[in-house]
């Protein structure tokens, strides 16, 4: 041990160091990074070893696009549509079983009709964990971005009907680009594979009607739908 | 309470699970399950003591048949074949037995699996099984713990008082046949969620209606507690727990005694907490003080009591993963796997490299950023408000938003699975790990060692405060770094090895000092340590291929083969281990969680006599303690 008091010199160097750090950081921001990249992403990047505060609610943070918080259901928007066929697995697997959903039954047959009725999610409950969109198989239950869910009422606010978790699938396309493209991909494939199917059955169907040699039935292949533009 | 009706504890056939064959019942054939093999060590013990009172437990361990020789047993086995630590104490409830059965593991401190005994008395409350505090005073806590929730008694207990539920409370709140207030099935997922469709608002059911009991004569309009009377008056008798000699408090008309300094002094009781921020939560500390001398300390626990465990009965294996994040608030990820470590253990699955490496690197992050929080809290309790707990805040927040980035929460992440992780990194969320783990977190750590290591206050105030020595530590089954700062090198992470930490190449750092300075910097130490295993991981990640992160196929009804396991994990508290039962179903027969924060406040009386008033709330901060885990 040195001379007494060295110890919280040298500490207190290093908070000399931060406190100028932090100027030097703004100091080089002004010079050439103003506006390539955005200030709160860049004082809490690795790479600022001055302050890290950002203002909020002025300045927000990018949120990753994994980020999750109350689900939402899709709504194709192609046809209208929403995804879920209520086969009750994201209430199955939903840990405070926060999801509860009233089937429709078809009023001549009596039998359940694949489309939910009434779908609620009480967002009080609801602990953000993710189960519902991950193990959903229809890609019809995500997880939405929105935090700022602040309200003055316990019942109509925070309990969730159809009408309020209902979002077009063009939403979920611009918040979770990577799966929207994954989901894509999947479709296109599977529109591949029936399109294969049915040129093989057409083709083994000329080829047994055939006399004359068939012209093949709809040659051209489809494009893979692309993603609607956000 | 009253007993409700058996047929309630069995694992349900209400739901509506797929071809459902009826759930299948353990508790209904006479010893659940198949027999255990002894051990050589089982026989030695059996050998001692008689085939008569030493027989092969179902699944694991072997069964005392005689109560009232646990403890003469428990003595040989520390004695005599050196298990020096008891690792985990808990009890299930056979119901269908009519037994509860009290379950010890017990540990040597050298390493290796832990040894389980049990032993079984009548739900009766008729019989009392020995305390083991005598050999192992870690059981303090733990025994009032299964006192509280399952109402078995223990002899000879120092202290014998609840320690979650509140004086008052009425009931044994994890035996199978209880319910909770808004009890509305004994396993999720409820039928009246889907197909049902309905739903009913907690606020909607009345609380004092047919759901609550209430004790035969209690008026709740009428009713005025006194839940501090016993303590207050045990405060006052001194006493002893364990061999630790407290003279009592005389409150006669001179009330005075003399105190070191010669003055004849008061000695009162204060109350710390329950709501402080140097309590680091919701804790409450009942001090008898002399001057500024703590003469005697107990703890109040529970103000976050929500029985987690019950609820992970309740729940299906699944739906416990989320919870577990809950436990340790700080190091989710940590706790999670632990979980599945044991879950996955019973349905004899292993997750593929590539999730074993995620795993590891989610684990070590988080012991380094719990470690930032610890120390950063530690500097604020010494009075160093905010300017040290800020700057390592930032460092734990770069972890963190790693962890958001990957898992989608910053905390609540819900990224274990069983046999795999949830997502796999991108190689833009690996390259942010590089940058952390290879250049930012080492600048960091050595600044904060510049900031803290030699500050001469720091020293002059957690230099030998709160100083406990390894032989009392090890029988206070004191665990992480608090054990490893008085020079025991016990780390589950080599003790009992799991996942693939046998492949890095790290070491277990210890300290001798055995005080508040040396619990700090073993903290240090032990993010280096990390820092080395996340170096390896990260190195060799790359051989493994990407996106192969869920061995078999992914499934939400697990059904778990009948059988039990004690799973245990280093996280950055210390030994957090899950004690399962299952009884083949799709919810767990018994989830019992270890929590190390909880066993590590046992000590804190002994650490506490004879301090300064000002230091309880160091040491306090040095154990490092997480009220969600403690209070569970
Ligand atoms: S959201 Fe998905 S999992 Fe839930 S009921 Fe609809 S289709 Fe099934
Ligand atoms: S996020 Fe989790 S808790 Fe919320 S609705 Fe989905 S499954 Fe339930």
């Amino acid at each position: 041990m040195g001379l007494l008091g060295t110890g919280i010199l040298k500490g207190l160097s290093v908070t000399l160091t931060h406190f100028i750090n932090t100027y030097l950081e703004d100091f080089k921001y002004l010079g050439k990074k103003a506006g390539i990249e955005p200030r709160p992403l860049r004082r809490q990047s690795p790479k600022n070893y001055g302050l890290v505060t950002v203002e909020y609610p002025k300045e927000r943070l990018p949120l990753p696009e994994n980020f999750r918080n109350i689900p939402f259901l899709v709504r194709d928007s192609q046809t209208g549509e929403d995804k879920c066929t209520s086969c009750g697995i994201c209430a199955k697997v939903c840990p405070p079983q926060c999801i509860w959903i009233v089937r429709t039954t078809d009023p001549v047959t009596k039998r359940p009709v694949p489309a939910p009725k009434e779908f609620y999610i009480d967002s009080t409950i609801c602990m953000n964990c993710g189960y519902c969109a991950e193990f959903c198989p229809f890609d019809a239950i995500k997880m939405n971005v929105e935090y700022e869910l602040s309200d003055y009422g316990r019942i109509k606010e925070m309990i969730l009907d159809k009408e309020r978790l209902t979002k077009p699938d063009t939403y979920h396309a611009a918040i979770h680009p990577t799966d929207w493209a994954r989901e894509q991909a999947e479709k296109a494939a599977e529109e591949e594979k029936k399109r294969q199917a049915e040129e093989a059955k057409a083709k083994a169907a000329a080829a047994k009607a055939a006399a004359t040699p068939a012209k093949p039935a709809s040659t051209a292949p489809q494009p893979p739908a692309a993603p609607p533009q956000s | 309470m009253a007993e409700t009706t058996p047929a309630a504890a069995t694992p349900t056939p209400t739901k509506p699970a797929p071809k459902a064959a009826p759930a299948a019942k353990h508790t209904d054939k006479k010893p659940a399950g198949t027999l255990a093999t002894l051990t050589p060590e089982m026989m030695v013990v059996q050998q001692h003591f008689g085939e008569a009172l030493i027989q092969p437990a179902p699944y694991e361990g072997f069964l005392v048949t005689d109560p009232a020789k646990v403890r003469d047993v428990a003595l040989f086995l520390r004695d005599e074949l050196g298990f020096e630590t008891l690792s985990n104490q808990t009890a299930v409830d056979y119901l269908a037995e009519n037994a509860i059965e009290i379950v010890y593991h017990v540990s040597h401190i050298q390493g290796g699996k832990p040894l389980c005994f049990k032993t079984r008395i009548p739900r009766d409350e008729s019989v009392a099984v020995p305390s083991l505090t005598p050999v192992y005073p870690g059981a303090e806590f733990q025994e009032r713990e299964i006192y509280d929730l399952y109402g078995a008694r223990f002899s000879d207990h120092p202290d014998l008082r609840r320690i979650l539920m509140w004086e008052g409370f009425n009931g044994w709140p994890m035996r199978r046949d209880w319910k909770e207030a808004y009890y509305e099935g004994d396993t999720k997922p409820f039928d009246s969620r889907w197909p049902g469709g309905n739903h009913k608002l907690a606020e909607e059911r009345v609380p004092w209606a047919d759901n609550i009991n209430l004790p035969p004569g209690f008026d709740p309009a009428t009713y005025v507690a006194n839940p501090d009377g016993n303590i207050y008056e045990s405060m006052l008798e001194g006493g002893n727990g364990h061999d630790l000699e407290v003279p009592p408090l005389d409150t006669g008309a001179d009330a005075v005694i003399g105190s070191s300094s010669g003055l004849k002094t008061d000695q009162i009781i204060v109350n710390m907490g329950p709501q402080h921020p140097s309590t680091h939560g919701v804790l409450r500390m009942v001090v008898r003080i002399d001057g500024e001398t703590i003469t005697d300390l107990k703890l109040v626990l529970g103000y976050l009591h929500r029985n987690h465990e019950k609820i992970g009965e309740r729940n299906t294996w699944l739906h416990n993963i989320p919870y577990t994040d809950r436990l340790d608030y700080i190091c989710g990820m940590a706790n999670e796997m632990g979980y599945v470590i044991g879950v996955e253990r019973m349905m004899g699955i292993k997750p593929t490299e590539r999730a074993e490496y995620l795993r590891v690197i989610m684990a070590e992050l988080t012991r380094i950023q719990s470690h930032f929080w610890a120390i950063g809290f530690l500097l604020n309790d010494l009075g160093a408000f905010y300017t040290p707990a800020l700057y390592f805040i930032t460092e734990r927040d770069l972890i963190i938003d790693l962890f958001e980035s990957v898992t989608g929460s910053r905390m609540m992440c819900n990224y274990m699975r069983f046999g795999g992780v949830a997502r796999d990194f991108t190689p833009e969320q690996l390259a942010r790990a590089r940058e952390l783990v290879f250049e930012r977190i080492p600048r960091a750590i050595d600044e904060l060692e510049r900031l803290l290591s030699d500050n001469e206050i720091i020293k002059a105030r957690t230099i030998g405060v709160g100083y406990m020595s390894a032989e009392r530590s090890i029988a206070y089954s004191l665990t992480g770094p608090c054990l490893r700062a008085v020079g025991v090198p016990y780390d589950i992470r080599r003790a009992d090895p799991y996942s693939i930490y046998d492949r890095f190449d790290f070491d277990i750092p210890v300290l001798y000092g055995g005080d508040v300075y040396d619990r700090y910097r073993i903290r240090v130490l032990e993010m280096r340590q990390s820092l080395r295993i996340l170096e390896q991981a990260l190195n060799q990640i790359d051989q493994t291929p990407a996106g192969d992160i869920q061995a078999g196929k992914k499934a939400y009804n697990h059904r778990v083969p009948a059988g039990q396991t004690y799973a245990r994990v280093e996280t950055p508290k210390g030994e957090l281990g899950f004690y399962l039962v299952s009884d083949g179903g799709q919810n767990p027969y018994r989830y019992h969680v270890r929590s190390s924060s909880f066993i590590n406040l046992t000590s804190m009386r002994e650490m506490t006599i004879g301090q300064k008033v000002a230091d309880a709330v160091v040491i306090l901060g040095s154990l490092d303690i997480v009220l969600g885990e403690v209070d569970r």
